[in-house]
């Protein structure tokens, strides 16, 4: 009997210590969660209001305004008018943010064309049609491209990458948007890859195997319908790839040449919003209508990406509500 | 719990005394890329001479530094433009003190091209019109039938700045002017490139050819020499500067008075700047409490 009474109360408190420690657990998770969000309201806070007085402060307009950002100026002379200038540091500063803009357009979009086709295709070979040993060999190799610091990727363009281009194509600039664009592409193949190929083996089997017995050929299977089945996850991975080439920093400082030049042309130098940003910080005056200047820019990244994220999100859920439908 | 606090408080208090202890036998020097080897043969020396002394020198480009003497990050900034006007002021603000300018070392700026390029020489106008664009091709310069590339430094470079001002005389650079990080990034792009054309220190200049300069179209073309920019032969000159926030004292004082010596100005010309000449030095070496620098200095010494 004394056993029981001494063994009742052990067991009562192992119970509240689990139930306490259940409850701890639960609070800090909780707490951790709070603290992501918390920082990223903190940093989104902060941006902006470096970058209000862009809009607001009078100061800074005797500078800048966001009609002389955005719209064409009369700089240069009138046989060679200049309506788009990025040369914040001078006796008449100026800040059009048009040449940093399709800068980073023309890299972001060399580096998704050159990166998203190869990895949507690798991701099919891997998961339908390699024998598993080879699988397991080019899984592991191409997510270690994800691995390669950014900084490294950049030299390589900068060094080697650039001059290779240069021989074959006959370029007049060796650094130029192309360059940046496929070494950028290096950095998005990976992710790209990993998100398509975890969509493409999400694909139930039995839509293979019926597939297969209506005799399609497994080259057809995978095309018609293991990948679009898996679109939602293929397209969430090019807006992510796309997010990342657009916000990447130290390829397309160190490989694109960093001329602030409005143009089409693909062969020439350009400048990006985040490679100016990351050139230019370090150097402002706190404070100055400069200093405001870049902190725009980042919101405008900021909202580029975010507006990118948002449109990605729609189109998934409405890809996804599509194939749903259609497999009733 | 209020046990860990109390060790937390005494190990947040050690850590602070620490940290003002290190500080007295610390220096910090930050700024102009133009500068860094300089800035750290000159510390490596120093600390040679003055053991327990720590001096970091770090680069980062001349507006870095300033930025950095103004929000009090740095306790000697290099610069190898002048402070501007709205900078002192900046340190006014916020440090409470004027700022002391001192001229450590005269640099002369190259401009290169390709080895392989027939052009040795070209007057300033015909410089400013290639940069601004208004020359795009070098056979209007008398080289051969192609397209100029223009090489640049980023625009928080003093050399950015100090070309701008005196060689394009505030014209603006020309948009495809491709802007690279610091000095030997142009060397290194310029010698890739056979129809590159690009400036920067002549301290960095290898390997590819630096171009004689001449004034206007009548006189003389000058190699950027240690002769020449001495003798102020050579167009594009400048001084190079350590900025302080307010006198020095302790071991920034030492520090700043021995960089003004013979001695100190002996490492100058090993990095392949050009010294101060002897009046400059004399000048220049009162402003951090040096009367007569030579005979101080070898009090110092001894």
């Amino acid at each position: 009997m004394s056993s029981t009474v001494t063994a009742l109360p052990v067991a009562r408190s192992t119970v509240t210590r689990r139930r306490a420690y259940d409850w701890a657990i639960e609070k800090f998770i909780y707490l951790s969660s709070l603290v992501a969000i918390a920082i990223i309201v903190l940093i989104f806070l902060f941006v902006g209001r470096e970058a209000l007085p862009v809009i607001t402060s009078p100061r800074v307009h005797e500078e800048v305004t966001l009609s002389t950002m955005f719209l064409a100026q009369n700089y240069g002379t009138p046989e060679a008018p200049l309506p788009y200038v990025w040369q914040p540091v001078g006796a008449v500063p100026k800040y059009s943010v048009m040449p940093l803009l399709l800068g980073s357009l023309k890299a972001t979009l060399i580096a998704m064309l050159f990166a998203t086709p190869l990895a949507i295709l690798a991701a099919i070979y891997t998961t339908e049609f390699a024998p598993l040993w080879l699988r397991e060999f080019i899984k592991p190799v191409i997510e270690m491209l994800a691995g390669i610091p950014s900084v490294v990727l950049g030299f390589f363009a900068l060094i080697v990458l650039a001059t290779f281009l240069q021989d074959t194509f006959d370029l007049e600039f060796r650094l130029n948007a192309i360059n940046a664009g496929l070494a950028l592409g290096l950095a998005v193949i990976p992710i790209v890859y990993t998100i398509c190929e975890d969509a493409l083996t999400a694909v139930p089997r039995s839509y293979r195997n019926a597939s297969l017995a209506l005799g399609a050929s497994p080259w057809q299977t995978a095309w018609k319908v293991v990948l679009p089945s898996a679109l939602p996850g293929v397209f969430a991975g090019i807006v992510l790839g796309f997010g990342r080439a657009i916000g990447e920093t130290m390829i397309v400082l160190m490989a694109s040449g960093n001329a602030a030049i409005t143009s089409w042309n693909f062969a020439e130098p350009v400048r990006t919003l985040s490679a100016t940003i990351a050139a230019e910080l370090g150097e402002v005056v706190f404070g100055s209508p400069h200093y405001h200047v870049l902190f725009f820019l980042g919101v405008l990244l900021f909202v580029i990406t975010f507006a990118l994220n948002w449109l990605g999100t729609v189109v998934v859920a409405r890809l996804r509500r599509r194939l749903s439908g259609a497999d009733r | 719990m209020r046990k860990s606090i109390a060790i937390l408080t005494i190990a947040a208090l050690a850590l602070g005394a620490s940290a003002l202890i290190a500080q007295q036998r610390n220096i910090t020097v930050k700024g102009s890329d133009t500068m860094v080897i300089l800035g750290q043969r000159w510390a490596e020396v120093f600390m040679s001479k003055n053991p327990g002394l720590a001096i970091q020198v770090t680069g980062g480009g001349s507006g870095t530094g300033i930025a950095a003497l103004i929000n009090g990050t740095t306790d000697i900034a290099e610069s190898s433009r002048p402070m501007k006007d709205v900078e002192k002021a900046g340190v006014k603000d916020k440090r409470g003190k004027d700022v002391l300018e001192l001229p450590v070392a005269v640099d002369g700026l190259a401009v290169y091209v390709n080895d392989a390029n027939p052009i040795h020489e070209l007057t300033l106008a015909q410089i400013k019109s290639i940069y601004t664009g208004a020359v795009k091709n070098w056979k209007d310069v008398g080289g051969r039938d192609e397209r100029i590339i223009l090489y640049s430094r980023e625009n928080n470079s003093g050399t950015y700045v100090y070309f701008k001002e005196h060689v394009l005389e505030n014209a603006d650079y020309y948009p495809t002017a491709q802007t690279l990080p610091g000095t030997a990034a142009v060397i290194n792009a310029v010698s890739k490139d056979t129809r590159g054309i690009g400036y920067g220190g002549i301290a960095y200049g290898k390997g590819i050819k630096h171009l004689r300069i001449k004034k206007d179209a009548n006189s003389p073309g000058v190699e950027p020499t240690m002769e020449n920019v001495l003798a102020a032969r050579y167009p594009i000159s400048r001084y190079l500067y350590w900025y302080l926030a307010g006198q020095p004292a302790g071991d920034t004082l030492k520090l700043c008075q021995w960089v003004m010596s013979a001695d100190g100005q002996s490492v100058v010309e090993k990095v392949g700047y050009y010294p101060l000449s002897n009046t400059d030095r004399s000048k220049f070496a009162a402003l951090v409490g040096v009367g007569g620098a030579s005979a101080k200095a070898a009090k110092k010494g001894s």
